[in-house]
């Protein structure tokens, strides 16, 4: 059981009243959270001092421009931030965050982490297009409904971790039918607590492991697997690998969004990459023939190996992909694989070490010849 | 005898155990196939899945990366950390429905010329069986 902070207004309005009250008590110097761009449904994230600015908050809005991890790595990557600021993000964005803390890309000091029981979000194209304002109205009853929200992205419809490890307050969003009128808002940390003291509004216990958060995450596993069985990854094979791949364009979009793929000096992007003349004539003598550009499931299957341990399925990487190329879906898949081997799950806990940085001296002998 | 496969394996060998035993092995005259194409590195730790994959994948027939025993790392605990990387590469790899028969991790102490003839010996008879990469003649890699 947990504290919960209970306000009598609609979920989007209660988060708001929130920021506000933490901005105008002056707890907090900052507010990072999603915010309206212009009235086409465009939102991109910001950092907001000013009350006035907060008006176009939309902290809940189911849209993920850029993974926040990322950004707020990119904010505190050359320092912490000085005063306190509170941070809206969803359950994977905050995981991206502790990765990249993990990884020493970004400073957890001075935040207060907001984030909900999490409904996932839907493609960007469907913003772009401007039609996401018609499928709010969808969002939100699906999401009381306690169902599994139509058109968000795959590993949204397939997220087992909805619920948010490590934020100081999580507000109750699924299997909640009063969300258009009644908040219930959990304080899980003593840090939660301290913050929103002083605030109008009802306290009670509840637990946020109810009945329905349960219902959902067998609703998301059975996904899950269907979703796996559909693209069939593990019989891809050099044909499926070569077949999935192919349609890659090499814009290496997909490592720019990735929340952990954080090395600015990229070795596939870098010239050393790049073969040598003696080294295609060697390839094209022994092959006849070579895909330009070359390497494509090199790249792919680098990229698993070096970020797969860590993904936290977000799902960027294949909302950003030209080619339409299940990339999200093959990282959450090999991803499982490999935290399971090493019981790491990542962004649970920033104490929790990254298994490719530590060992022990008596294991996987069974890959030893 | 001029049609018979002849495997190519890149092998990584860390500097202060492996590759000090391959030179044992060749100034104590033990004879093995001449498969292996010889990378030195100074520490198996240093082999990063993605050149592993690289040579796999442009068409070696096999990678082999060997080190110290564990225990015996000259910066004392790179291998351990080299048998983790390879147990990922090898899940990444076997997840995508790739086979990882092609790819060994050995350790071979400085003193084991023996056990480094042994070793290749056996990788490369393995490898015979499993034929040529079939990596080698795709284009579209």
């Amino acid at each position: 059981m947990s504290k919960v902070l209970k306000i009598n207004k609609s979920a989007e309005e209660s988060v708001q009243e929130l920021l506000k009250f933490l901005l105008k008590s002056g707890k907090v110097k900052g507010v990072f959270t999603l915010r309206k761009i212009n009235d086409n449904g465009a939102v991109a994230y910001s950092l907001v001092t000013s009350l006035d600015m907060l008006k176009d908050a939309v902290p809940l809005f189911p849209l993920m421009p850029a993974n926040g991890g990322k950004l707020l790595s990119r904010l505190t990557l050359r320092g912490s931030v000085a005063e306190p600021v509170v941070a809206v993000v969803r359950p994977c964005e905050l995981r991206a965050f502790i990765e990249l803390v993990k990884r020493k890309q970004g400073s957890l000091e001075n935040f207060l982490f907001i984030s909900s029981t999490c409904s996932g979000v839907y493609p960007l194209e469907i913003s772009v297009n401007g039609n996401i304002d018609k499928k709010l109205s969808q969002y939100w009853d699906a999401t009381k409904r306690n169902e599994i929200v139509p058109d968000t992205r795959p590993t949204c419809k397939s997220c087992e971790h909805f619920l948010p490890y490590t934020a100081d307050i999580t507000i109750a969003l699924i299997g909640k039918k009063d969300i258009g009128n009644k908040c219930e808002i959990f304080l899980n940390t003593e840090k939660g607590q301290k913050f929103v003291d002083g605030i109008d509004g009802e306290f009670v216990e509840g637990k946020l492991e109810s009945e329905e958060v349960v219902s959902m995450r067998n609703k998301r596993k059975d996904e899950k697997k269907k979703l796996f069985d559909e693209i069939g990854i593990e019989k891809f094979g050099l044909k499926g690998l070569i077949e999935t791949f192919g349609k890659c364009i090499g814009c290496h979009g997909c490592s720019k969004v990735c929340p952990i793929c954080y090395c600015n000096l990229c070795y596939s992007d870098s010239q050393t990459y790049e073969h040598k003349p003696f080294v295609y004539e060697i390839e094209l003598k022994r092959r006849g023939g070579l895909r330009v550009p070359p390497d494509t499931v090199s790249y792919q299957i680098g990229r698993l190996t070096h970020v797969g341990i860590s993904c936290v399925g977000c799902g960027l990487c294949a909302d950003v992909c030209p080619a339409n190329i299940p990339i999200s879906t093959i990282f959450l898949k090999v991803g499982d694989s490999v935290q399971k081997m090493f019981d790491y799950l990542p962004g649970r806990d920033v104490e929790e070490q990254i298994p490719v940085t530590t060992f022990k001296t008596e294991e996987f002998v069974e890959v030893e010849d | 005898m001029k049609d018979e496969f002849a495997p190519k394996i890149v092998g990584f060998l860390c500097n202060w155990c492996t590759y000090a035993a391959a030179d044992l092995a060749g100034t104590s005259k033990l004879k093995m196939p001449p498969s292996l194409a010889v990378i030195r590195v100074m520490c198996s730790s240093r082999v990063d899945p993605v050149l592993v994959l690289r040579a796999f994948l442009r068409g070696a027939d096999g990678v082999l990366v060997a080190g110290c025993h564990p225990g015996d790392c000259h910066y004392e605990k790179g291998n351990y950390y080299a048998r983790r990387r390879f147990a990922l590469l090898k899940s990444v790899i076997e997840t995508l429905g790739l086979d990882s028969e092609r790819l060994q991790l050995s350790w071979i102490g400085a003193s084991e010329g023996p056990r480094f003839q042994q070793v290749v010996t056996e990788f490369t008879d393995k490898i015979k069986k499993l034929g040529q990469n079939p990596m080698q003649k795709k284009t579209s890699l």
